[in-house]
């Protein structure tokens, strides 16, 4: 048994390390070491946990139990997860730690004793406040990461749910919501308690679903930040330091990438929320759009254009996760290089399902991370490149944004493949990407389409590039 | 007249936001998805919570409604806890700078 004060500065202590932890991101060279900080700093909190309450009875051994069950759950799905399906664990992971929080919200309020908390129908109002918006957070947090989970998994339908009178049902439980938690503060009636989790999993479940699948990386990264923001809300009920530090980070961290990925589609934060984006609107025009002809080509073709560039830039997105070609993709890259090519990566912030998605999947396929660039540091260089090989890419690379007003993704910054000398394709047809317009890069005079799936694609150029 | 504790929690909580942004800020966006992996990792240390739950029943019953959510929440923590530190471990692992000798 250690006194609250001592194990109040090692909460503090593991909270420094969580805030090392993520210092440690700033940089690849020294993220490892931030990580074994975060865990260092876990095994603090955890062991001073059970140091403080000293009871090493049979309820220690099930603890202890349950550790050792999740923890070989976890360590299990972390080893078996293809780097493909990131998006989906991480939705998973947040849904997780919703429901946690909201487990032990309940728990909190029905046995406060044990939190020093008051006791059954007279808790503390302030801890009941912080407990239950800690609970309503929580519940959100778990429905809402569920409904993103199936889009990513493709067990619902990633395009957007929309029926009328959406937008007033949501305000109208948001604000009971509120409501209830009132209430609740000032009945402590376990009723209301219980009906507040059912409208909070309810409204995250009602939030998530009109968002449709390339909104995911807005949408992972908000439901990072309710989980950040659900652990503090434990976090004061509990008057833990290390759960308010965490807390505060994770809620942060979340929305300084929501905020990055909506910057990267030019859109509000309340547009994407609001949702239905792609839906409906452009079915009208593709009737009166006149058939342009278009370019195609085969392996044979690109292997040829790419053997006389002395520079290619490589434009990866969510296609390529899909047909899983990074592999294959940094196979021809390789060929390239034996033949002195200059090549590089060019990485828009929302390709992909989640932040830094394409980023992961190149490490994973051992491609080098200065190799790598993001969208302001390689933009210019387009313009002074031979080819520009387009994988899995679409709406990123589309000039429209910069060219029409009219278009819904205008002022959405670009990758300026179209500058580059030759623009390779990788598609299966011409069908128009997530935001439904079509890309004026598909007629354009330098750009060649190469209609196949990307791994095979890019198997067959490396053959060519061979011989 | 004292100062109510809970504005020292807080202080510490606005703080907490504060240095949360700067020091996400500074994050190179390349490892944005092992960012998310990690928050997630710490953001269980709600596991704090759930043991006090898990331990919260008398010594002559182990459990009871209030220990059975409290041990269900070590449960999902926990697999948040290995899960999230493994697979950015496992992330982390993967990004390398080119090789010297090459080219």
């Amino acid at each position: 048994m250690i006194s609250a004060n001592l194990s109040a500065i090692f909460y503090l202590v593991s909270g420094v390390l969580f805030i090392l932890a993520l210092r440690g991101l700033s940089s690849p060279e020294t993220s490892r070491q931030g990580n074994l900080f975060g865990i260092l700093g876990m095994i603090i909190a955890i062991t001073v946990t059970f140091l403080s309450i000293g009871n090493f009875s049979t309820g220690f051994i099930f603890v202890l139990i349950f550790v050792l069950v999740g923890g070989s759950i976890g360590a299990f799905i972390a080893y078996r997860i293809p780097m493909t399906a990131m998006p989906e664990l991480v939705a998973g992971f947040h849904s997780l730690v919703g429901l946690a929080a909201v487990f032990v919200a309940i728990s909190a309020f029905l046995n406060p004793q044990a939190f020093n908390l008051g006791t059954p129908g007279n808790i503390k109002l302030g801890s009941l406040i912080e407990m239950s918006i800690g609970a309503a957070v929580g519940a959100i947090t778990f429905s809402g990461s569920v409904i993103a989970f199936f889009k990513l998994q493709g067990i619902m339908s990633g395009s957007p749910i929309i029926f009328k009178g959406q937008h007033p049902l949501n305000a109208i439980i948001l604000i009971s919501i509120v409501v209830l938690i009132y209430l609740l503060c000032s009945t402590q009636s376990s009723n209301l308690f219980w009906i507040l989790l059912a409208c909070s999993f309810l409204i995250g479940f009602l939030l998530i679903i009109p968002i449709g699948g390339a909104d995911m990386p807005v949408v992972i990264s908000m439901l990072n930040s309710y989980s950040g923001w659900a652990a503090a809300g434990i976090g004061f009920t509990l008057e833990n330091t290390a759960l308010i530090i965490t807390g505060a980070l994770v809620g942060s961290s979340g929305a300084i990438l929501s905020y990055i990925m909506c910057k990267g589609m030019n859109r509000s934060f309340f547009n994407v929320i609001l949702g239905g984006f792609g839906a409906t609107e452009d079915a009208k025009d593709n009737s009166t759009k006149e058939q342009r002809p278009v370019k195609s080509g085969n392996a044979d073709d690109a292997a040829f254009l790419m053997k006389n560039a002395s520079s290619v830039i490589i434009v990866p997105g969510y296609g390529m996760a899909v047909a899983q070609a990074q592999h294959a993709l940094r196979e021809m890259v390789d060929t390239l290089k034996k033949n002195d090519i200059k090549v590089s990566y060019a990485i828009h912030p929302v390709a992909g399902r989640m932040p830094g998605h394409m980023n992961v999947l190149l490490a994973e396929a051992n491609v080098p991370y200065d190799e790598v660039f993001e969208l302001e540091e390689i933009n210019n260089d387009f313009a002074n490149a031979d080819v520009a090989f387009v994988i899995g890419a679409n709406d990123v690379t589309n000039p429209v944004a910069k060219t029409d007003p009219q278009s819904p993704i205008f002022g959405m910054p670009i990758l300026d493949v179209e500058k580059c000398k030759s623009v390779l394709f990788v598609k299966r047809s011409l069908s128009p990407g997530y935001a439904g317009i079509d890309n004026d890069l598909f007629y354009k005079e330098n750009t060649l389409m190469l209609f196949a799936d990307a791994k095979k694609m890019t198997e067959d150029i490396t053959k060519n590039l061979q011989i | 007249m004292e100062i109510d504790p809970l504005i020292f929690r807080l202080s510490i909580f606005i703080l907490s936001i504060f240095v949360g942004y700067y020091v996400v800020w500074s994050v190179t966006p390349s490892l944005h998805t092992p960012l998310m992996s990690v928050t997630n990792a710490i953001s269980s240390v709600i596991i704090v919570g759930a043991i006090i739950a898990g331990l919260s029943a008398n010594s002559d019953s182990v459990f009871n409604v209030s220990s059975i959510f409290g041990f269900l929440a070590v449960a999902l923590a926990a697999i948040n806890i290995f899960g999230g530190f493994l697979v950015t471990q496992r992330m982390l692992a993967m990004y390398k700078k080119k090789k010297k000798d090459k080219q």
